[in-house]
């Protein structure tokens, strides 16, 4: 390996890069469109679902339960019904996501407690509103009695969230999402770039050895991860507040790990794709299961046992952990080494097995 | 010993034999001509010789060394211009260069002067800053001859270097070619013009993947087993097709007022031809002509008659 043939690789990728005003545009508009994106549009806690009321029983305690519901964020009472047909049809015509339906016999399911004394009707098409329904249906009833000593309604505390405002949750795990996106896509592409150009054809037939012209290509895009990362990190805290509790050091030492493991596979990317084209597509095909699977989107106990070993494997998983580890609960990496390992294992099999593939042969 | 020798080197793609067992032995300091068709082969030759390509029968021995097993030494000591430009369009002149330099472990001292001395030879000392994507068809080709010999190497693979440039241009370029082999690099070049051909010192026609014919310029065409002859008449369309499908007739081809006939030596002469025409109420007068590397090409790589009919109709 030469480190002067190494160098001018990365001074050669640099200077295109500067003349690439679209890709240059992507490095700095991506993370910043994501994380407003996120921050302001997505919002992932329920509230205000469209709901109507058919109250059977019309007696003093329904009524005192159909305002107390109301008074609350989550269902926005509408209207108040009178036969379960009115219901039926508001649920079909998408008019409403959740029906309150309280029977005739209320007062006396209240009293004995052996059945459910209200039933939600809503709309499972939606899984989220099918959430939001299940969080409902632990509403402290039990305060209705009238007991003096009301048995203790199930309390989520929120530790590390307790205003539970989403962006606090989101933006550490968005550097992982724009990392992915942008890592493996722009590696894939600008190695296939040199060969769908025909610039590899010259290249090969030099003395350049295939890792440096790896490393030569990947080197500049580390820099320019830890620059996104930089990037999220201080909007995410002007705009949203989101607090760091860990080492900013440890930040950028895991988030520099993950960058490698990304880049790795986007190297191995390469090597499978032809055309920029298809290394943009099996970008976006590893892209998918590394947002759905890795705990960003859904949490990752609740996933079946075969998609959570299929995360193991996926370096975003184990970035999650790490950053919200860090970010949020201010764990150290010493806490979390097996995860760091995990990453670096990655790394480490997906770049021997890149460079392999990187031949200096057209066939 | 010589620069390039390979004996019978085979390359198939799927099932198309692109390269079908040829053999080649280039000397050194020679500029070397291939010939040949679109599709005869030439790029894939050239590609295994250089070691991008590994052939799928032969043996090849390139200035001593056996590719493609040591393939990656013999990169050091050649240059290869590829058919379709293949330096940085996103870089500049100079860019292009200086990265061509490092990657070639050029003494840094000697790069400047080494690019500034091929910037004045090719003359492109004015386009330094231009972005190399910007060059016209024949300052591409200037630039990416610079860039093949930036490393001063031994032996140089050109692949139709001067498709695109124009004849003053291609002149100064052929002038530039004999001073490298004069100072002893080994030039093999592919194209498609004749002069060019007629330039080399030797000469290889392939067709089909297969060597055709291989020799001096000269040679080649002394030893061309057909004679030319010239018909000079008022309707030179209806003597072409009057004599389209006789026996013995392997080319014929309209130049200005004159049919130019390739015809077996055995078969025609200017009698026969007169009198064939005349059958057909041609008036027409035959001269002797002199066969040249074009009629040499067309014989070698002609395709059996039927075909000519066909591509003809
Ligand atoms: N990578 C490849 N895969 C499949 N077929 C190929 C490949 N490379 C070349 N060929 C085929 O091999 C044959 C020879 O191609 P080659 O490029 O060597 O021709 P050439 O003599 O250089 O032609 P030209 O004068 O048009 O440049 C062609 O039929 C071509 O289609
Ligand atoms: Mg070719």
């Amino acid at each position: 390996m030469s480190l002067r043939r190494l160098l001018s690789i990365v001074i050669k990728e640099l200077r295109q890069l500067r003349r690439d005003r679209l890709t240059f545009a992507m490095i700095i508009g991506i993370p910043t469109m994501q994380l407003l994106l996120f921050g302001f549009a997505i919002n992932l806690d329920v509230r205000h679902l469209d709901a109507a009321v058919l109250d059977q029983a019309n007696t003093a305690r329904s009524r005192e339960l159909v305002a107390e519901l109301g008074a609350g964020q989550v269902l926005n009472l509408r209207s108040a019904l009178s036969s379960p047909q009115q219901l039926d049809e508001l649920l079909r015509e998408g008019r409403i996501s959740v029906g309150v339906v309280i029977p005739p016999d209320f007062e006396n399911r209240l009293e004995r407690g052996d059945r459910a004394a209200l039933q939600l009707v809503v709309d499972g098409s939606d899984q989220v509103v099918q959430q939001a329904a299940r969080q409902l249906a632990a509403f402290p009833l039990v305060q209705l009695r009238g007991n003096a000593t009301p048995a203790a309604a199930v309390e989520v505390v929120n530790f590390y969230n307790p205003e539970r405002r989403a962006p606090v949750n989101t933006v550490p795990g968005l550097v992982g999402v724009i990392l992915t996106m942008t890592m493996v896509m722009f590696t894939a592409m600008a190695l296939v770039r040199e060969r769908e150009r025909g610039n590899l054809e010259m290249l090969i037939a030099t003395p350049v050895s295939p890792w440096e012209l790896t490393l030569g290509k990947v080197l500049p895009f580390i820099a320019i991860g830890l620059v996104q990362v930089s990037l999220v990190l201080a909007l995410g805290k002007l705009i949203f507040a989101v607090p760091l509790r860990g080492s900013v050091f440890d930040i950028y030492l895991a988030a520099l790990l993950f960058i490698i493991a990304s880049l790795a596979l986007g190297v191995f990317l390469s090597t499978l794709a032809r055309t920029q084209f298809q290394a943009m597509q099996l970008a976006f095909f590893t892209f998918l299961p590394q947002i759905l699977l890795s705990g960003f989107m859904f949490p990752y106990a609740g996933m079946p046992r075969a998609a959570q070993w299929l995360a193991e494997i996926l370096p975003m998983t184990h970035f999650l952990r790490l950053i919200r580890g860090i970010a949020l609960r201010g764990a150290t990496l010493a806490d979390l080494w097996t995860e760091l390992a995990a990453l670096a294992a990655f790394s480490t099999i997906m770049l021997g097995i890149a460079v392999m593939r990187v031949s200096k042969r057209l066939d | 010993m010589n620069a390039i020798e390979a004996r019978g080197l085979t390359r198939r793609f799927a099932n198309l034999l692109a390269v079908d067992g040829v053999d080649l032995t280039v000397a050194k300091s020679q500029v070397y001509g291939f010939l040949g068709p679109n599709g005869s082969g030439k790029s894939t030759t050239i590609r295994m010789l250089c070691g991008l390509l590994s052939p799928s029968a032969g043996q090849i021995q390139v200035l001593g060394l056996q590719v493609p097993q040591q393939a990656e030494q013999l990169k050091r000591h050649i240059g290869y211009m590829t058919q379709k430009f293949s330096l940085y369009e996103d870089l500049t002149v100079q860019e292009n260069l200086e990265f061509l330099a490092a990657v070639h472990d050029l003494p840094r001292l000697r790069t400047r002067a080494r690019i500034s001395d091929l910037l004045r030879r090719y003359w492109l000392g004015d386009r330094l800053n231009q972005l190399a994507g910007t060059l016209s068809g024949g300052q591409k080709q200037r630039l990416a001859l610079a860039g093949a010999v930036l490393h001063e190497p031994e032996l140089l693979f050109l692949d139709e270097p001067t498709s695109a440039v124009d004849p003053q241009s291609r002149r100064e370029f052929w002038d530039s070619l004999f001073e490298l082999a004069d100072a002893g690099t080994t030039i093999l070049v592919s194209t498609h013009y004749m002069d060019e051909a007629e330039r080399c010192h030797r000469l290889a026609i392939l067709d089909q993947g297969r060597l055709v014919a291989d020799g001096a310029p000269r040679e080649l065409c002394a030893s061309l087993p057909y004679a030319v002859w010239l018909i000079d008449c008022s309707q030179p369309r209806r003597a072409q097709q009057a004599l389209q499908q006789q026996a013995g007739i392997v080319a014929l081809a309209q130049i200005g007022a004159e049919l130019r006939v390739l015809a077996s030596s055995t078969a025609w002469d200017a009698d026969a031809l007169r009198q064939h025409l005349q059958g057909g109420s041609i008036e027409a007068q035959v001269r002797r002509g002199y066969p040249n590397l074009e009629d040499v090409f067309v014989a070698a790589t002609r395709k059996p008659a039927r075909d000519i009919a066909g591509a003809l109709a």
